[in-house]
C-alpha cells in the first residue's frame, strides 16, 4: 500500500507521456486523480495506522524492523566487495508517527498542488510530467527507511524543482532555479559521504554485514569500534553530524543558509511555491529527526543550544525580513522562514513537548503556508503585481477572499483556535521546560511579536481602509451606485471562483479543526515522539557507550 | 651480437607462436575486418558509406562472439611475456567493441561527416584499427608490446582527428594533437627506457620482481615514472597533459571526439592500471616504501588537479563539445580516485565508472550530433529553446548529463558511489580526496545544466519554425541509450558483479 501511494503519481507521469500534448484537460484530470488516489490511500493508511506503536528505533533483541507499520522491504542490490564484506542495498520503506505526519501532508498538499496548476497553460505536458516525479519524490523520501532509497529519493527532487520554476518561473526564473540546484546539491554531496561512512560503520545485527538500514543505524549498540564513525571516532562524528545538519539546514531553510528560498518563492508559479513551503521545507526538519539526530545522539546533545541559538536567529530574522518587504510573495516566504524557527528551537529543547510542537508545527506550517501562497497566488493572477502598497480596501470589494486571508494571516501568527497557535505553544513550553533553550526561548518570543506586526501591518495595507490612489484595482459604480472592483486584463471571478475555494476552504477548515481539535494528528504522533526522546537522551547514550 | 638461431629455436619460437595465437582470435579477427572493410571500400561504388557503416557494426558484434569465448580459457601470458588473456584485458575488449560499434552509429548518423565527398571507407577501417590497438593497450605485460599498441592507437587517432578535410579546424586539431602526442610518446618512451636500463627487462612481471630483489636508485625510478605518467596522463587527458584535448576534442568530427573521449581515455585507464599495479606493485605493501608514496602523491596530485581544473575551466566554455572536453579531464581525475585506493574494490569501482561514462558520455555526444544534423552547430548559444522543438533529444541530454553530474538515479551516481565507496574504504586516509571529488562534482553541475538551460528556460531569438523532427532509428537509439543509463542506475548489480569479476590481473595481486 504504501509503494503505491510512493510510485502513483509516477505512473500517472507515465500515463501523460502518452497523452498528446494538446489534450491538455486529459493531463489535467490524470494527475489530479493520482493526487486524489493517493488522498485516498493516506487517509486510509491513517485510519489503519495504530497509534500506540512507535517506530523511531528496533529495540535490542526484538523485530529487526522495530515497531515501523507497513513495512515493505525486498533486497535490490547485492554486491560483493571482498575485503569490505557484502554491501546490501534494499527497498525498505515504512512508517511511524514522524512519517505518517508527513505522508498525509504530502498527499494533502500534492492535490492541492494539482488543483492549483489547472492554471498553467504553458507545456502542459511537460509540467505534469515533472510535477508527479516530484510528487513522488518527495512522497519516497518520507518513507524511506533506507539511507540509499531516501538519498534516491532526495536527489531525484532536484531536477524537477529545477525545471518547474525555471521554465514556469517568473522574470529572474533562471537564476533562481540554479541557485536553489546548486545550494541543495551543495548540502546533499555530504550526505553521500556520511552514508558512505555510516555503511563502513554499522552492522546489521540479523545479517552480520554492513547496512544502510536507517533502523539498524538509529541503534547505537550497532556502530563497529574503530570504524570512520564508530563510537569511539569522536573527530569524524563531529564533523559528519554538522554536514549532515547543514544538508538538512539547507532545506528548512536556516541561517545563514535560506537565501535560495526567497528568490525560489517569488520565481516560482504558486503550485510550486506551495509544494516547496508546504512539502518540501520539511524534508529538512524531517531528515533531521529521522537520520541526523538518531544516528549521532551524543553529537545533538552537545549542539543543542547552538541549534537554538540557529533556531531563534531564523525566527527573528525572519520576521524582520518580512516586515521589511514590500512584494507579499517575498514577505510570505520570509514568515515560512521564521516559522521554520519554531520547528528548530522546539528540535533543541529535546523534551517531548518541543518535540511534539515541531512536529506539529511542521504538519501546521505545511497547510497554512499553502494557504498563504494560495492567496497571494488569486491576488497576482488577478491584479498582476503582489506589491502590498498597490491596494487597499480589498475588504469591501472582495470579502470572501478578504476571510480566508484572515483566517490564513492569523493562523500564521499563531492567534489561540488556529492551529498554529498549539504548535508553537508547545514549542514554547519545550523550549521554557529546558535549562539549554530557556534564555533562548525568551528572546524567540519577541518573533511572535513582530510576526504578528508583519501580518497585521499587511493586513491592514491591503484590505483595509480605502483604494489607495495608486492601487492595481479599478472601482466601477454599477447603475444602483454600487461600486465593484475591477482588475485589468482579468475576466474571471472578481472574488473567489469555485477552484480557488475548493482548494482554500478544505485548508482553512483543517487549519481551525486541528486548533480546536489536535489529536487527530497529535494522538498520532504522541508514541514516536516519546521514543525519540529516549532514544536521544543523554543517559540513553552512556548507556551503549 | 646477432646469432642465426638453430632450427631448434626456431621451431620452439613458432610453436609459442601458434599457441599464443589461439588466445588471440578477437585481435586477428579484428584485423581480417580491417582489411576486408578496405576491401569493401574498393570494390563497392557509389553510396557505400551505409554499407559500410553496416558491414562495421555487424563485424565488431561479430567480435564479440569471440571475446566471449575467451571466458573458458584460462589466464595466461602468451608471445614470451609479450602480452596476457585475463578477465580485465576481456573486460576491456568487450568495453572497446562497444565503444567501437557506438562510435560507428553516431558516424552513420551525422550528416556533416557523411557528406564528405571523400568516402568514408578508410574511417571505419580506422576506427577497427582503434578497437585492435586499445585492445592491445589493455592486455601487453611488455613495455615494447605497450607502446606499441599506443603509436597503432594514436597513429589511427590522428588521420581520425583530421577526417574533416575541408575545415582547417579539423586539420589543425590533427596537426595539436600530433604534435603533443609525439612529444608524450617520446617521454613515456624514455622513461620506459630508464627503467629498462636498471632492470635490463621489459616484462612488467620481470622488472617488479628485479625491482624488488635488487634495489634500485630510487631518483632515477621517480624519474621514470615521471616520464611513464606524463606519457600515459596525455593519454587519459589528465592535468597537465591535458593541453591537446579541448582543442582536438572540438576540431575533430564529433563522433570521433566521442570515440577518443572514452575509448582512448579507457585504453590509457587500461594500461595505466596495468603498468602501476604490476610492475611497480611496492605501494600495496605499504605506506613505508619511500618509491611508493612518491607514485602515489603524483597520482594523488595528478587527480586533484584534473578534477579542479576541469570542473572549474569549463564553466566558461561556450561550445558544447569543448564543455564536454573539460568535462572529461575532470571525469580523468575521478577515474585516477579509484587507482589511488590500489584495491580490488577501487578497481572494480574504476571498471563500473569507465562503464558508466561509456553510455552516458556516448549518449551526450549521440544527442549532440543529431541536434548538430538540424542545427548545424554545437555552440551553447545555439541550443536555445531546442528543448521545445526536439524535447526527446533535451531530455535524453538532460538525463546522460545529469548521470555525469553523478545525481541518482543514473549510471553515473553508480560509478561516483563506488569510487567513493572505495575511497572511504581506506579509513580517513584519502577524505581529503573525497572532499574536492564531490565539490567539485557541485560546481559540474552548473556548466552542465547550461546546456538544458539554453534548451529549455530559454527562448530562442532566431526563427525555428523549420523541421526538427528526427529518424525513428535515431530516436530509437537515443531511447535505449536513455533507458540504459536510468536502468543501471537502478539495477547496477550485474555490471558491479562483472566489474568485480574483472578486477583480476595477470601477474598482480589486488586485495
Amino acid at each position: 500500500m504504501l509503494s503505491l501511494i510512493v510510485f502513483l503519481p509516477i505512473i500517472a507521469g507515465l500515463i501523460i507521456l502518452a497523452v498528446p500534448a494538446s489534450q491538455k484537460q486529459i493531463i489535467r484530470i490524470v494527475s489530479l486523480l493520482a493526487a486524489i488516489a493517493q488522498g485516498v490511500i493516506a487517509v486510509l493508511i491513517w485510519r489503519h495506522y495504530d497509534p500506540t506503536m512507535a517506530g523511531i528505533i528496533a529495540s535490542p533483541g526484538g523485530s529487526p524492523v522495530g515497531s515501523f507499520q507497513l513495512i515493505e522491504r525486498i533486497p535490490w542490490i547485492s554486491l560483493n566487495l571482498g575485503s569490505f564484506g557484502p554491501m546490501t542495498i534494499e527497498y525498505f520503506i515504512g512508517v511511524d508517527g514522524i512519517s505518517i505526519t508527513m505522508v498525509l501532508l504530502t498527499a494533502l498538499i500534492s492535490i492541492i498542488g494539482v488543483l492549483s496548476s489547472w492554471t498553467i497553460q504553458k507545456q502542459v505536458k511537460g509540467y505534469f510530467i515533472l510535477f508527479n516525479l516530484l510528487s513522488t519524490a518527495m512522497m519516497g523520501c518520507f518513507v524511506a527507511l533506507d539511507f540509499f532509497l531516501f538519498y534516491v529519493f532526495w536527489e531525484i527532487m532536484l531536477l524537477p524543482m529545477y525545471f518547474l520554476i525555471g521554465i514556469w518561473g517568473g522574470p529572474n526564473r533562471e537564476y533562481a532555479a540554479i541557485k536553489f540546484f546548486l545550494y541543495t546539491l551543495f548540502g546533499s554531496v555530504f550526505m553521500l559521504l556520511v552514508m558512505i561512512g555510516l555503511y563502513f560503520s554499522v552492522v546489521d545485527p540479523v545479517t552480520g554485514h554492513h547496512t544502510f538500514s536507517l533502523v539498524a543505524m538509529a541503534s547505537q549498540e550497532n556502530y563497529l569500534k574503530g570504524a570512520i564513525l564508530g563510537p569511539d571516532s569522536t573527530m569524524w562524528r563531529t564533523i559528519a553530524f554538522i554536514v549532515l545538519f547543514i544538508g538538512f539546514a539547507i532545506k528548512v531553510p536556516m541561517f545563514p543558509f535560506h537565501t535560495w528560498l526567497p528568490d525560489a518563492h517569488v520565481e516560482a508559479p504558486t503550485p510550486i511555491s506551495v509544494i516547496l513551503a508546504g512539502v518540501l521545507l520539511k524534508l529538512g526538519t524531517y531528515g533531521m529527526m529521522r537520520i541526523n539526530f538518531p544516528l549521532f545522539p551524543e553529537v545533538y546533545h552537545a549542539g543543542l543550544y547552538v541549534i537554538g541559538v540557529f533556531g531563534a536567529i531564523n525566527i527573528i530574522y525572519g520576521a524582520f525580513c518580512a516586515l521589511a518587504q514590500q512584494d507579499l510573495k517575498k514577505m510570505v516566504a520570509y514568515s515560512s522562514i521564521s516559522h521554520m524557527g519554531y520547528v528548530l528551537l522546539g528540535l533543541a529543547a529535546a523534551n517531548s513537548e518541543g518535540m511534539l510542537g515541531a512536529l506539529y508545527q511542521m504538519f501546521n506550517h505545511g497547510t497554512i503556508t499553502a494557504m498563504l501562497f494560495l492567496l497571494v497566488g488569486v491576488i497576482y493572477d488577478r491584479a498582476h503585481t503582489r506589491a502590498i502598497d498597490k491596494f487597499g480596501g480589498l475588504a469591501s470589494y472582495m470579502p470572501v477572499y478578504a476571510g480566508l486571508v484572515t483566517v490564513a494571516w492569523f493562523a500564521s501568527l499563531g492567534l489561540p483556535g488556529l492551529s498554529g497557535f498549539i504548535s508553537e505553544a508547545f514549542v514554547f513550553v519545550g523550549a521554557f521546560t529546558s535549562t539549554t533553550t530557556r534564555p533562548i526561548a525568551m528572546v524567540s518570543v519577541l518573533g511572535i511579536v513582530f510576526g504578528a506586526a508583519y501580518l497585521l501591518w499587511s493586513l491592514q495595507r491591503m484590505f483595509l481602509g480605502k483604494r489607495r490612489p495608486d492601487a492595481a484595482y479599478d472601482l466601477e459604480k454599477d447603475a444602483e451606485g454600487h461600486e465593484h472592483i475591477h482588475f485589468h486584463d482579468w475576466n474571471g471571478k472578481l472574488d473567489l471562483d469555485a477552484r480557488e475555494l475548493t482548494m482554500l476552504v478544505p485548508l482553512a477548515v483543517i487549519v481551525i479543526a486541528l486548533g480546536i481539535y489536535p489529536m487527530p494528528i497529535m494522538g498520532m504522533l504522541t508514541a514516536s515522539i516519546n521514543k525519540l526522546v529516549t532514544v536521544l537522551a543523554p543517559v540513553a547514550i552512556s548507556a551503549v557507550n | 651480437m646477432f646469432e642465426m638461431p638453430s632450427g631448434a629455436e626456431i621451431q620452439s619460437i613458432i610453436s609459442t607462436l601458434r599457441a599464443g595465437a589461439d588466445y588471440f582470435i578477437p585481435e586477428l579477427y579484428l584485423s581480417a575486418l580491417f582489411m576486408v572493410l578496405i576491401i569493401l571500400d574498393l570494390v563497392l561504388g557509389g553510396r557505400k558509406n551505409r554499407i559500410l557503416a553496416s558491414a562495421t557494426i555487424i563485424g565488431l558484434l561479430g567480435t564479440l562472439f569471440f571475446i566471449f569465448k575467451q571466458h573458458a580459457m584460462p589466464d595466461a601470458e602468451l608471445f614470451f611475456g609479450m602480452y596476457a588473456l585475463d578477465r580485465f584485458g576481456i573486460f576491456f575488449k568487450y568495453f572497446f567493441v562497444l565503444t567501437g560499434v557506438l562510435a560507428v552509429v553516431i558516424s552513420a548518423e551525422d550528416e556533416h561527416l557523411n557528406s564528405q565527398e571523400a568516402g568514408m571507407g578508410e574511417y571505419y577501417a580506422l576506427i577497427v584499427a582503434m578497437v585492435v590497438g586499445m585492445m592491445m593497450m589493455a592486455s601487453s605485460t611488455d613495455l615494447l608490446m605497450m607502446f606499441l599498441s599506443m603509436e597503432l592507437v594514436a597513429l589511427s587517432a590522428y588521420v581520425l582527428t583530421g577526417y574533416l578535410k575541408r575545415e582547417p579546424r579539423s586539420s589543425e586539431a590533427a596537426l595539436k594533437y600530433l604534435v603533443y602526442g609525439a612529444v608524450s610518446s617520446g617521454m613515456l618512451l624514455y622513461g620506459f627506457s630508464l627503467i629498462y636500463g636498471l632492470t635490463a627487462q621489459t616484462n612488467i612481471s620481470k622488472i617488479s620482481m628485479e625491482l624488488s630483489q635488487h634495489g634500485y636508485d630510487p631518483l632515477v625510478m621517480i624519474l621514470a615514472t615521471l616520464l611513464v605518467m606524463a606519457g600515459l596522463g596525455y593519454k587519459i587527458g589528465a592535468v597537465p597533459f591535458h593541453f591537446w584535448s579541448p582543442d582536438v576534442y572540438e576540431g575533430a568530427p564529433t563522433p570521433i571526439t566521442a570515440y577518443l573521449s572514452v575509448g582512448s581515455k579507457a585504453a590509457g585507464f587500461a594500461l595505466l592500471m596495468r603498468f602501476f599495479f604490476v610492475a611497480v606493485p611496492h605501494a600495496a605493501d605499504g605506506i613505508e616504501d619511500m618509491l611508493s608514496i612518491d607514485w602515489l602523491t603524483i597520482l594523488m596530485i595528478i587527480s586533484a588537479a584534473s578534477m579542479i581544473y576541469g570542473n572549474v575551466v569549463a564553466i566558461w566554455q561556450k561550445n558544447v563539445k569543448r564543455l564536454l572536453a573539460y568535462s572529461s579531464i575532470a571525469h580523468a581525475g575521478y577515474l585516477l580516485l579509484g587507482i589511488i585506493t590500489m584495491d580490488k574494490v577501487g578497481t572494480q569501482a574504476v571498471l563500473l565508472y569507465l562503464a558508466s561514462y561509456l553510455l552516458m558520455n556516448i549518449g551526450a555526444f549521440y544527442v549532440v550530433v543529431v541536434i548538430a544534423n538540424k542545427t548545424g552547430s554545437e555552440n551553447l548559444e545555439d541550443y536555445r529553446g531546442l528543448g521545445r522543438k526536439m524535447p526527446l533529444a533535451g531530455a535524453a541530454l538532460t538525463v546522460f548529463l545529469i548521470s555525469l553530474v553523478g545525481l541518482p538515479p543514473t549510471f553515473g551516481f553508480i560509478g561516483k558511489l563506488m569510487i567513493f565507496t572505495a575511497l572511504i574504504g581506506k579509513g580517513d586516509l584519502f577524505m581529503w580526496l573525497a572532499l574536492i571529488g564531490i565539490l567539485t562534482s557541485v560546481i559540474s553541475l552548473y556548466y552542465y545544466m547550461l546546456i538544458p538551460l539554453n534548451m529549455f528556460l530559454r527562448d530562442s531569438d532566431r526563427n525555428l519554425d523549420k523541421d526538427y523532427r528526427t529518424g525513428m532509428l535515431s530516436n530509437a537509439i537515443t531511447v535505449v541509450l536513455m533507458v540504459l543509463t536510468i536502468y543501471f542506475g537502478l539495477f547496477f548489480q550485474p555490471v558491479a558483479e562483472y566489474a568485480r569479476y574483472s578486477a583480476s590481473m595477470f601477474g598482480a595481486v589486488l586485495n
